[in-house]
Formats: C-alpha cells, sequence, structure tokens
C-alpha cells in the first residue's frame, strides 16, 4: 500500500494535513529502509540471503507482527495494551493444560482464541466501561494474565504437541516460503484495509485524534475501543498458538517481555504514541525493520547488550524525528506568518 | 451502524487464520495420538575409535543466560578446552533465562555453520526443532548442565549422577559424626525433586553396617529460603542436642546453617556439611564453622563438553553407549546410557584448596 492511498483517512480525521504529509512520509521512509536493510544485509551478511534464515527471520518475527497489528489500532485511538504478552503466556499455558486433560487440538485451537477474545473483553471492560487509563489497566493484566498462567502450569512444560501442527508451524512452500507467512499476510492485508478503506478505520482515527470531538460527531468511541481490545486478545492468542506450536512448549512463561518488542516496532512505524495517526505499512516496516537488523548483527556476532542498544536508540529516534520537524516547522510558519494560530497538535510532545 | 461490519471482520479473520491452520492438518488429534506419532530419528553413524581429534573445530557454547557468575565458570572451561584443542571458541546467548529465547541464538549457529553446538537448554523440548536441524545439517550438538530431551542432542555432560551424590552426603554424614551419633539434614523444599531423590540414595547407603552407629534423626526443609533454613538449623540443635552434624544438600541451607553455627556456641561441637559453593562457604571454612563440603566444579563440566564436541567432530564417537574417548586433563571417559556422560564424583573444598576456586 502507498503512502498515497492511507493520506485520505488520516486527512479526515486531523485538521492539519501539513503534519499529515509528513508522517505519511515517515512511514514511507521506515518501509524503504527496512527493504533497503534487506537486500543490504543480503548482501553483505554472510549466512544471511538463505532460505533457512528467511525462515527463522519470519518465525522470529510472527508473535510481534500479530499482536502489532491490532496494537497499531489500539495505540491509534490513543490508548495503549501492555497485556498482550501475558495474553500470549496465559493462552499458551491453557492450550497446555487443556492438551494434558484430553482435548482434541482441533477443539484447543479455537477455545485458546476465544480465550483470548475474553482477556482482551476485559481489558476493554475496564477501559471503556470504567473508563479508567489503559496503561495501569494493560499492566496490571499484564502482571494478573502472568500470574494465572503460573496457576495454570506453574513451572512445568507441555511439549508433546502432535508434529504435524509443529512441523507445519515451522516449514516451507514452495522451496523457500514459511507456511506461517500466509496467515501473516491475510491479516496484514485485512488489518490494513479495516483501517484505511473503511468508515470503522476512519472513527479509529477520529477516536484517537480528538476524542471529544469524535463522540459528538456521532462516532460510538467506548464500542470502537472495546471491540479492539477483544480483536487484542484474540490475537495474542492466535499468537500464543503459534507461539506454541513453533517452540512446541507451552510454558506460563513464553512470551515474556514481547509487548515491548511489539510496542517499540509500532512505534517505530510512525505511528504516534497520542494517538490519531499512523498507518499500517508502516508498521509493518517497523517490524520488519527491527527483525532484520536483529537478525544480522546476531550473525556478525554483535552482543546482545549492543542489540537492546540499537533498538533502544532507533526507538528514541522514531519518536524524537517527527516531532523536531514538526517543531521545526510549526516554529517556521509561526515566524513566517506571525500569526496567532494555535500551534500544531503534535508538539505537546517536543 | 457502518463501524460494525469490519469489526466484526477483524473478528472472523482471526478465527479464518485459525481455521487455516487446522485445515493444514485435520482430523482430530488428542495427546495419546500424538504420542504414536512423534517418533525421533536415530543414530546410524559409525565411530572410529583412533580418529585423530580435529584442530579448528567451531565450537559454540550456548548457556541458560549470559552474565551469571556459575554460567560464566563453566563457559571458562570450554574456552580453556577449546583453546587446547586450538578450535574456535564462541560465546552466545541471551540475557533472560526464558524458555524459548535460545531458540534464535541456536538458529543464527546453524547459520554461521558451527561444528558443535554446546547448549545448556532453557526448556529440554522448546530448543528440539533447532537442534535437531543443527545435526541434520551435521552439527554436534552437546547438552551440558541441563539436559535437552535426548532425542535432539548427540551427548549429555551430566555433572553428577543422582547415585553419586546421595553416596557422597552419606559419606559426609558418616565422616563428621566420627562414625558413631546423630545427624541430620537441612534440606531445601518438602517436593523437591533433587534433594529428595539424593536423600534417599543417602538412606539406602546408610543401611551399610560402616553406618550401623550413625543415626539420621530427622529430614528438616528450609524452602531453599535463608531466614527459614536458619530458623529450622537452630530448631534441630534445640531439638537434638546430641546433634554431631548437619548434612545440607542446598547451597542455601548450608549457608544459612553455617551462619547460625558460626555465630553460636556450637562452633565446633557441630560439624556442617553438604553442597555449597565456595564464594559463599569462604569465611565459614577459613573461621572453622565448616571442615569440608562438596560441588562438583562447574568450570570441569564446559571443558568436557568441549572434548565430547570435538570427539563428536573428528568421529571418535557418536554418542552410542560405551564408546570412550580422552577429556584432556580430565582424562578418559566413557559414554553411558541414553548418551550420557558423567563427570565424575563431587569435588570435596576444604581449607586446603577452598582459595583456588572462585565461584
Amino acid at each position: 500500500m502507498s503512502a498515497s492511498t492511507v493520506t485520505p483517512p488520516a486527512q479526515a480525521a486531523s485538521t492539519r494535513s501539513g503534519s499529515l504529509s509528513r508522517l505519511a512520509s515517515w512511514d514511507t521512509a521506515v518501509v524503504a529502509v527496512a527493504v533497503l536493510a534487506l537486500l543490504v544485509a543480503s548482501g553483505v551478511v554472510e549466512n544471511f540471503g538463505t532460505s533457512t534464515n528467511f525462515t527463522f527471520l519470519v518465525l522470529d518475527l510472527l508473535p510481534i507482527a500479530l499482536v502489532a497489528l491490532p496494537m497499531t489500532f489500539i495505540i491509534i485511538t490513543g490508548e495503549i495494551d501492555l497485556s498482550v504478552a501475558s495474553m500470549l503466556g496465559l493462552t499458551s499455558a491453557v492450550m497446555g493444560d487443556l492438551w494434558n486433560r484430553g482435548l482434541t487440538i482441533e477443539m484447543i485451537v479455537p477455545l485458546t482464541i476465544a480465550l483470548g477474545a475474553v482477556l482482551g473483553a476485559v481489558n476493554g471492560f475496564f477501559v471503556t466501561v470504567l473508563r479508567l487509563p489503559s496503561l495501569p489497566v494493560t499492566i496490571g493484566t499484564l502482571a494478573l494474565y502472568r500470574g494465572l498462567a503460573f496457576v495454570v502450569l506453574g513451572d512445568s512444560a507441555v511439549a508433546d504437541f502432535p508434529i504435524r501442527y509443529t512441523e507445519w508451524t515451522r516449514g516451507t512452500f514452495a522451496g523457500a516460503v514459511p507456511n506461517v507467512l500466509v496467515p501473516l499476510a491475510l491479516l496484514a492485508l485485512l488489518f490494513g484495509l479495516v483501517l484505511h478503506a473503511t468508515v470503522f478505520g476512519r472513527s479509529v482515527y477520529a477516536s484517537g485524534a480528538n476524542e471529544q470531538a469524535a463522540r459528538f460527531s456521532g462516532i460510538r468511541v467506548d464500542r470502537v475501543k472495546l471491540g479492539l481490545y477483544v480483536v487484542s486478545g484474540a490475537v495474542s492468542g492466535l499468537a500464543g498458538v503459534f507461539w506454541t506450536f513453533n517452540y512446541s512448549s507451552a510454558r506460563a512463561d513464553n512470551g515474556v517481555g514481547l509487548e515491548l518488542a511489539v510496542v517499540a516496532a509500532v512505534l517505530l512505524g510512525g505511528v504516534s504514541i497520542f494517538g490519531g495517526k499512523g498507518t499500517l505499512p508502516g508498521v509493518l516496516g517497523g517490524v520488519l525493520l527491527l527483525a532484520v537488523l536483529q537478525n544480522a548483527l546476531r550473525l556478525e556476532d554483535v552482543s546482545n547488550e549492543a542489540l537492546n542498544i540499537v533498538t533502544g536508540v532507533l526507538l528514541i529516534i522514531s519518536v524524537l524525528l517527527p516531532n523536531l520537524i514538526s517543531g521545526t516547522r510549526a516554529s517556521l510558519q509561526r515566524r513566517r506568518r506571525r500569526s496567532i494560530h494555535p500551534a500544531a497538535p503534535s508538539r505537546k510532545a517536543v | 451502524m457502518s463501524s460494525r461490519i469490519p469489526g466484526r471482520v477483524l473478528a472472523a479473520a482471526t478465527a479464518g487464520a485459525m481455521a487455516m491452520s487446522l485445515a493444514a492438518c485435520g482430523g482430530g488429534t488428542t495427546q495419546s495420538d500424538a504420542a504414536s506419532e512423534n517418533a525421533s530419528a536415530s543414530n546410524t553413524a559409525e565411530a572410529d575409535p583412533n580418529a585423530a581429534l580435529k584442530s579448528g573445530l567451531k565450537i559454540a557454547f550456548l548457556p541458560k543466560q549470559l552474565n551469571n557468575p556459575y554460567t560464566d565458570v563453566e563457559v571458562g572451561g570450554g574456552e580453556e578446552a577449546v583453546k587446547a584443542l586450538k578450535g574456535e571458541y564462541k560465546l552466545v546467548g541471551p540475557n533472560d533465562a526464558s524458555a524459548s529465547s535460545q531458540v534464535s541464538y541456536i538458529n543464527t549457529l546453524i547459520q554461521q555453520q558451527q561444528d558443535v553446538i554446546a547448549v545448556a537448554a532453557n526448556d529440554p523440548n522448546a530448543v528440539c526443532p533447532s537442534l535437531n536441524q543443527a545435526r541434520n545439517q551435521g552439527i554436534k550438538v552437546i547438552a551440558f548442565d541441563s539436559d535437552a530431551s535426548k532425542d535432539c542432542r548427540d551427548i549429555f555432560i551430566n555433572q553428577a549422577t543422582t547415585q553419586g551424590i546421595g553416596e557422597k552426603l552419606a559419606q559426609q554424614a558418616l565422616k563428621f559424626s566420627g562414625g558413631n551419633g546423630e545427624v541430620a539434614v537441612l534440606s531445601a523444599t518438602p517436593n523437591a525433586t533433587n534433594q529428595n531423590s539424593w536423600i534417599k540414595v543417602m538412606k539406602e547407603e546408610m543401611k551399610k553396617p560402616e553406618y550401623a552407629k550413625v543415626k539420621l534423626v530427622k529430614v528438616a526443609y528450609g524452602n531453599d529460603d535463608d531466614q527459614k533454613s536458619f530458623q529450622e538449623t537452630q530448631g534441630l540443635l534445640q531439638s537434638y542436642p546430641k546433634l554431631k552434624a548437619i548434612v545440607s544438600p542446598t547451597t542455601v541451607g548450608i549457608a544459612a546453617a553455617a551462619r547460625y553455627i558460626s555465630s553460636s556456641n556450637y562452633k565446633g561441637k557441630v560439624a556442617i556439611t553438604g553442597l555449597g559453593l565456595p564464594n559463599q562457604m569462604r569465611e565459614y571454612v577459613k573461621d572453622g564453622t565448616v571442615k569440608e563440603f562438596a560441588l562438583w566444579k562447574p568450570a570441569d563440566i564446559g571443558y568436557l563438553a568441549a572434548y565430547a564436541g570435538a570427539a563428536l567432530a573428528s568421529g571418535q564417537i557418536t554418542g552410542k553407549e560405551g564408546e570412550k574417548f580422552t577429556a584432556g586433563r580430565l582424562g578418559d571417559y566413557t559414554v553411558g546410557k541414553d548418551g550420557e556422560v558423567v563427570l565424575g564424583p563431587p569435588t570435596d573444598f576444604n581449607t586446603g584448596n577452598i582459595d583456588d576456586f572462585d565461584f
């Protein structure tokens, strides 16, 4: 999806088209940098461009990419969901427990995803019905769900999942295309279409850009948000299923810390933490960029600490740069016009 | 309301993706069905005991987590051995000991075409698919410290057998009771698997005639909590005034017991022994509270792992029971059942040698 197709819905949600074309170009830049990194790494880093390594790369980014899809929507509405990794861990633990109890895997997978939806609905209930801020709520459920995961499975692991499922998850078709890329691509396409080409997508932007205005214009903001939390839970459950199959291991500590990687990728992809702005292609670019960097640097024997530093610096740049640019532009415009127009909305972040 | 429809679409999408993964398989599979399907690959290669150890082998260590003092000593022994073997040593690993964080490191090592991967598995099964992928590409896999599932590694370096430790604890009880008198055990939690199996062997061993006058009066549990262990020690001494020795097969317990004794007037009257870490126990050995305690040498685990890996990569052994190889300064080893190589009996630490160890 090109930048031009994503501009109109965003434009509808915002008051200033100048800052929007800039944001659109940030997304394009991230995607371009990610593709560039992929090409450079394939040429420069030994053993990077092999088909096995491509599978490893996709398996590493799969849970981050999946969870980043609903996370993009949620952050655009100005909220956040930090409980995603714990929902992944809890659904994985329950999956293992149900398997131990003798249910068929074909029963367990839908149940697991449904459980994720319920966990997400709990978050949504606190945020939309009780009107609590999503940051403390989801930090709370981050701890709560992880705790429950340990109640379910304790320190034990369930590992004897059927090989055809685990092998399918790790397998490829047509020579080099990882199987899991298919559901990921379909979901990404769907989430992208919903965000950028539907009324629902526009109401997501509107809810984040100016919640009051959105409410006055008849958008049922709470319903939108509740729905997004439910979807976030369900996708986390799905990611939990893939995680469990990928590692052949249902454990309570599966996915610990994943929420930070997801939020980092979403922000790096140009989504504003203050809501109202961002695109799905940008986010996928962010996910890809982080995954390529990690994979390539690891192949070059760069230490874990250095990897963390690279990720951290990238994240700060991604938050700082757009704000610096918009800050500079705003002050330039002010000087040029000597007007009394209020500053651009994103200026509060500087 | 138009916004509802795409919302439903999103929900349906998740269901769709799920259906896809089902469609790939079909039919109902339960745990018992899967057990019969999940068969493992077998090892068919032939060993050549006279093959020379290759030099220039790329041997990579993947501990449970980096920057852990105990782990550092283990892989330090590995580095020493790889140097002696004129190989290329590499150390990689995650910063957290979670189950799946090792997998992408194994994948990287596969891409880098290492000859040997020595891994301390955080989860015996989560690392399996990757390790088997490595083995399919000719990489030899050694598990050390914590075993991977035996279907996905060639050799496991076992630091100590249950039997070996149980016997050691019994010998300590005999030695420090002077062959005559009451002893007690200060264990970890009542359901700690390792400790319970060691104590079971210890009790069996104590049925032998030389233990006739040694009486195990109580097994107390300090729950591997410093304060609880401290209080339990106190309790043991009050309940059993004739106690000659406390054997504590847990590093937390032995340190807490030693701390209590060294600050009480039981010092010099009741012996503390068991399994401990030299750095934790040093002051109690030096002030005379503790005469001797035991533990395996972590550096030797890494050292043996490197030599076992080199022996595999050179074709001297294939991981079958009964094969023999030589591990540098540690001497000769034989591969046991299920590809296990046992490091040997635990080492005794006392005033004579404790300053040679830093872990």
